[in-house]
């Protein structure tokens, strides 16, 4: 029971990781439809500037925090309105081409940073070491992970208010819907769209954060596990934001047992599955999903043959 | 006055579809702009508001004006704010939205009186006020078109540009709708009125403009436009002896053609 607790919270915390992620992609693809692979560089990129302000510039660690996320999304603004806005109206492979030129740029800029010592992101609470855990009846829960989930479904709650609530909010929703209609009542869809990716870039700073975090570490291919909330979104279904978290927990937990049970499952069955399965498992549960429902679980959207 | 001067307009760069177009919408009057399908009148509406890059369609020469202040390609926001609103052909409001967002986004750039114009368009139409929380996709085909219009009347609009509104509707409702644009021209906004339906825009309207391919072949008072031979001939329905069909219905009803970019 203690162990199969542990692979729950362990896999929710990764659920939420890769919902933040996810949330951003479904954002994008919804108003523009774009199908971005640029959000986990975007993910990266966010832990790169936190850490550097943070480690070597000595800037407060919360302050660096801010101002990293929050460049972050400067960041997606000027990558959607450098590169993506003259795009508009392109078929959408060859823009789904163009966001991994975008990833494999931010990547490359970022990997000569880096270097081959991991970077670390400072701590917040020092006294902790690292931010330390909490034991519950023998389930030792990271603060990390405590922050991941809070910071997720704190998200999650706010952008339900912000698409409910606020003028630019609605705005965006009637924009994924019909863009010429939402241009005729006067919406600056461009803006909406610069927004879109703001949005985006925060969460996966975030994202980014809690990847690279703690004793994790900004490395070189720190930048895999955020890949891993695209499997979440075909699970989804490419225009879902229910569709994006629920994909997310699947993909999460799926990592979760299969990391702390798969050494039971080989010597009960005598079949060897291999280091790092967990890795694979998601990749695998996307294949059987998309076999039985193409469109993903909560999918609408056709996607452009290709 | 929204005034309209030598118009021309191409679409995918080669497809030439307004050859000249000139015409003027007085302050506080109803025109008509009349034309079969594929005349350009939705073009036309498009050229106004700024709606033709999603089209990738060029403004290639002449120029659109309001009260003097030219507005030729000026994006779609400005042109609202501006006060230029429309209903566009086959209504698009976002069905997934409830009526009330609906209106909202209609008053997207008037944020100010947003309140005050949700009660005034909700106070005009009862059927919107008692579904205003449900979804607008939910609407009788009625309902949405005057869900479209009370969307257009949120950004308090001097000009109202209305692009078939009685399409698809019962003769019933084309009445309805009819009475409404009276009204709402009563309240002092001037409108176009882009239709099919010849005898319902006439009848209403003050001064009426007929297109064919491009062009606007004859214009005219709209009473004048009614007694016509040619325009009682062919936009009519009308017989050379002049007995008027029964009822709407037997005017030939026409097909839609598939729409761009819906
Ligand atoms: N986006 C576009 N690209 C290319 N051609 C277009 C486009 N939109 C319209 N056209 C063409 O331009 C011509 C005028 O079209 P428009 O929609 O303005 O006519 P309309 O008078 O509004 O017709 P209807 O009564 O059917 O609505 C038609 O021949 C149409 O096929
Ligand atoms: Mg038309």
């Amino acid at each position: 029971m203690t162990i199969f607790l542990q692979a729950t919270v362990e896999g929710l915390s990764l659920a939420a990781i890769y919902s933040l992620v996810a949330i951003g992609f479904v954002l994008i693809y919804k108003s523009m439809d774009v199908l971005s692979f640029a959000q986990p560089a975007l993910a990266v990129v966010g832990a790169g500037l936190i850490s550097s302000l943070a480690v070597d510039r000595g800037v407060p660690f919360w302050l660096a925090l801010f101002i990293g996320i929050t460049l972050t999304g400067v960041l997606g603004l000027i990558v959607e309105r450098t590169f993506l806005r003259p795009m508009v109206g392109e078929p959408v492979f060859s823009v789904a081409i163009l966001t991994i030129g975008i990833d494999i740029l931010l990547r490359t800029t970022l990997d000569n940073w880096i270097g081959l010592n991991p970077r670390y992101m400072g701590d917040p609470f020092p006294t902790f070491g690292n931010f330390g855990s909490a034991q519950f009846s023998g389930v030792t829960i990271k603060y990390l992970e405590i922050a991941a989930l809070t910071t997720a479904i704190l998200i999650i709650i706010a952008l339900n208010i912000f698409f409910k609530k606020s003028k630019y909010g609605v705005a965006m929703r009637a924009t994924s819907f019909d863009q010429e209609a939402a241009l005729a009542q006067g919406i600056n869809v461009g803006r909406i769209f610069g927004l879109v990716w703001f949005i985006a870039g925060i969460l996966a700073a975030f994202a980014g954060f809690f990847i690279t975090g703690g004793f994790n570490t900004l490395s070189q291919t720190s930048f895999v596990v955020a890949l891993r909330a695209l499997p979440a979104v075909v699970i989804g279904g490419l225009d879902s934001i229910p569709g994006a978290v629920i994909g997310s927990i699947i993909i999460g937990l799926t990592q979760g047992y299969v990391a702390y049970y798969q050494y039971d499952f080989e010597t009960i069955t005598g079949i060897t599955l291999g280091n790092g399965f967990s890795l694979l498992a998601p990749y695998i549960i996307m294949f059987v999903i998309l076999v039985l429902k193409p469109d993903g679980l909560f999918g609408t959207k056709e996607v452009e043959r290709v | 006055m929204l005034s309209v001067q030598n118009l021309e307009v191409v679409y995918q760069d080669v497809i030439l579809v307004l050859r000249g177009v000139s015409f003027e919408i007085p302050k506080g009057k109803i025109v008509a702009l009349l034309g079969s399908n594929g005349s350009g009148k939705t073009t036309v509406i498009r050229s106004i508001t700024g709606l033709l890059d999603v089209q990738n369609g060029d403004i290639t020469k002449g120029n659109i004006s309001v009260d003097g202040e030219d507005i030729t390609n000026l994006n779609p926001s400005k042109i609202v704010e501006k006060g230029i609103a429309q209903v566009m052909e086959g209504r698009r409001i976002f069905s997934e939205l409830t009526v009330v967002e609906n209106l909202r986004l209609g008053g997207h750039t008037n944020s100010a009186n947003i309140q005050n114009n949700i009660d005034r368009v909700l106070d005009m139409f009862p059927a919107l006020k008692d579904r205003q929380k449900g979804e607008a996709g939910y609407l009788s085909g009625g309902e949405q078109q005057m869900l479209a219009i009370g969307r257009a009347l949120m950004s308090e609009p001097e000009y109202l540009l209305l692009d078939e509104p009685s399409l698809g509707l019962a003769p019933k409702l084309v009445d309805q709708i009819s009475v409404l644009i009276q009204e709402i021209n009563k309240q002092g906004v001037t409108v176009l009125l882009v239709e099919q339906n010849a005898n319902m825009a006439l009848n209403i309207s003050d001064h009426g403009y007929i297109m064919e391919t491009g062009n606007i072949v004859m214009d005219n008072d709209s009473q004048k436009l009614l007694n016509d031979e040619d325009v009682r001939e062919f936009y009519l329905g009308l017989n050379a002896e002049g007995t008027k069909r029964k009822s709407f219905k037997d005017v030939k009803h026409y097909k839609r053609k598939k729409r761009w970019l819906s």
